[in-house]
């Protein structure tokens, strides 16, 4: 079993409460995991590692580690466990990779995740890694269209969940983690896409502006 | 309105042959129409077999399903749709066929007679115009395979009744179907958030952010869905997204809807999905899907 260190950055998004991923680490090991909200300020390259894992939010992996005209890479890998919003963390974990990262740094990084349980998909360095990037614009459409009536909010998600199979609608699955959260996801894709389907939705930027002003109050 | 008894369906495809069943398990009398024999044939053996299947299964009873069999007639004479109360169309996606077909209608069904549209794309209106009952014409959209999956997404064009709308609604529940209403624009709702939700991915995968087994595990994985996108594409079939990503980019013109340079590429090379046995994913050939 590999043994790998957690160096606490601050609140985790990926980890917030006790999981065997947590359990599981030792006082010290071959491999750094950097976890929390802090985790790409705190990084430092450390080549005797044979891995390092920083924890990431919508940051590429790149702010931490720095890039070299597309050929950056090293014993680093990033990582986010996906969550929507307020709800609980799912068991997927998004591992992040650069073109020259070593391949030998992935597979230990898959391994201690996979062995507390988690699932991995391997990712290249991208804003919205796998699941942002290609849900969100779903999720900007479904809202917009709610605005234009398409259908109502209860008929929309009846129709996906029946449909496709989905176990939950759009909209209700938005109301339920935090339509201000979509917003600021979405607000992050779209500095770094720039195109309309990921500029945050009118009901998104409503409930985040609202969001703003309880904050304020 | 008076009382749907006699249920006719044009087309006797993927989708004719699966409402066919829907229509006669609920204890309607189905008339199947097609223009090719081949197809009547073939769906008179899958709808066999399908009863036969839901009696093993317990499903229905022997004499439920004989019933349903004795109820189901097939023709390639239009002229025998003369007594339906509702047709509902499932020929194929193609504009002028529909109209052609439904003004053809017009003159053979007397003038309570329903027509519904089971199209993907194409709008309910567009297809009503000229047809000379425009307001009764209303959208029906099934989902693959209608035998199995309940939802039934309805839509009225501009100029149907709400009369026609309402006993239609009805008609759909009596089925033992779940509609839901939504408004007579492309793609409805299913498919106005699925053909672009599937390009993304494969331009995602051309943009060389993941490959397809890693973005189908995120997808199940995280979001809990049963079936990943690559896995769902390969189903649907390549080609078939092509012809979709026509139908939706020349009514939308939104990029997101434009058929991916990568999906073409495949198109052009066979890999169509499981049909061929190779898409994002391999088969063997001869595996039928849930099989
Ligand atoms: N396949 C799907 O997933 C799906 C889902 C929902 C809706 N639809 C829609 O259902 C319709 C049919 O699709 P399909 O996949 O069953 O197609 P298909 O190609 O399997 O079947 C079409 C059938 O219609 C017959 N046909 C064509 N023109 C005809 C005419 N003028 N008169 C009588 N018969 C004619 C053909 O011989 C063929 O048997 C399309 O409008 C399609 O958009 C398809």
């Amino acid at each position: 079993m590999v043994r790998y260190v957690i160096v606490d950055t601050g609140a985790s998004r990926s980890f917030p409460g006790p999981h065997p991923f947590l359990e599981r680490a030792s006082a010290d090991g071959t491999v750094t995991v950097l976890l929390g909200a802090g985790a790409v300020a705190a990084y430092r390259p450390d080549p005797s590692k044979a891995a390092i894992l920083v924890e990431l939010g919508t940051e590429c992996l790149g702010e931490a580690t720095g890039e070299n005209a597309g050929l950056e890479g090293s014993n680093t890998v990033g990582f986010a466990r996906f969550r929507l919003g307020d709800g609980d963390p799912s068991d997927l974990v998004e591992l992040v990779r650069q073109p020259a990262t070593d391949p030998a740094s992935v597979e230990v990084a898959r391994a201690i995740l996979e062995e507390a349980g988690l699932q991995v998909s391997v990712c290249s360095d991208f804003a919205g890694r796998i699941l942002d990037r290609l849900i969100r614009p779903y999720y900007n459409e479904a809202l917009t269209r709610l605005d234009e009536g398409l259908a109502s909010a209860a008929d929309m998600d009846l129709t996906v969940k029946l449909g496709l199979g989905y176990p939950e609608g759009p909209i209700e699955l938005l109301e339920r983690t935090g339509l201000h959260h979509h917003h600021d996801v979405t607000k992050a894709l779209f500095e770094t896409y720039g195109t309309r389907h990921y500029a945050p939705a009118r009901r998104a930027v409503v409930a985040k502006r609202r969001a703003e002003r309880e904050a304020g109050e | 309105m008076s009382e749907i008894r006699t249920v006719g369906v044009c087309g006797a495809g993927t989708m004719g042959s699966g409402i066919a069943i829907v229509a006669a398990r609920a204890g309607y009398r189905v008339v199947l129409y097609d223009t090719h024999e081949e197809s009547l044939e073939r769906a008179r053996r899958q709808t066999e077999g399908f009863f036969g299947k839901s009696v093993e299964r317990g499903k229905l009873t022997r004499e439920q399903a004989d019933a349903a069999l004795a109820a189901s007639s097939s023709t390639s004479f239009l002229a025998d749709l003369a007594e339906c109360d509702i047709v509902i169309e499932a020929v194929f996606e193609n504009l002028e066929v529909k109209r052609a077909l439904f003004g053809q209608l017009d003159e053979i069904c007397p003038d309570r007679t329903i027509f519904a549209s089971n199209t993907s794309t194409l709008s309910i209106t567009e297809i009503a115009s000229g047809c000379g009952r425009e307001d009764r014409v209303v959208g029906m959209h099934f989902c693959l395979p209608a035998q199995l999956m309940k939802l039934v997404e309805m839509s009225p064009g501009l100029n149907t009744s709400e009369d026609t709308f309402k006993a239609a609604w009805a008609f759909c529940e009596a089925m033992g179907q779940r509609p839901v209403k939504t408004k007579d624009t492309p793609g409805f709702v299913l498919n106005y958030f699925l053909v672009p939700f599937n390009n993304d991915v494969i331009r995602l995968i051309e943009a060389g952010v993941a490959e397809p087994a890693d973005v189908d595990r995120a997808i199940k994985a995280g979001l809990g869905y049963k079936m990943g996108p690559c896995e769902l594409l390969d189903l649907i079939g390549l080609d078939t997204q092509v012809l979709l990503c026509e139908a939706f980019y020349g009514v939308t013109h939104d990029p997101r809807c434009a058929a991916p340079p990568l999906l073409k590429r495949m198109v052009a090379a066979g890999h169509l999905g499981r049909k061929s046995g190779r898409g994002f994913f391999t088969y063997d050939r001869d595996a039928m899907y849930g099989g």
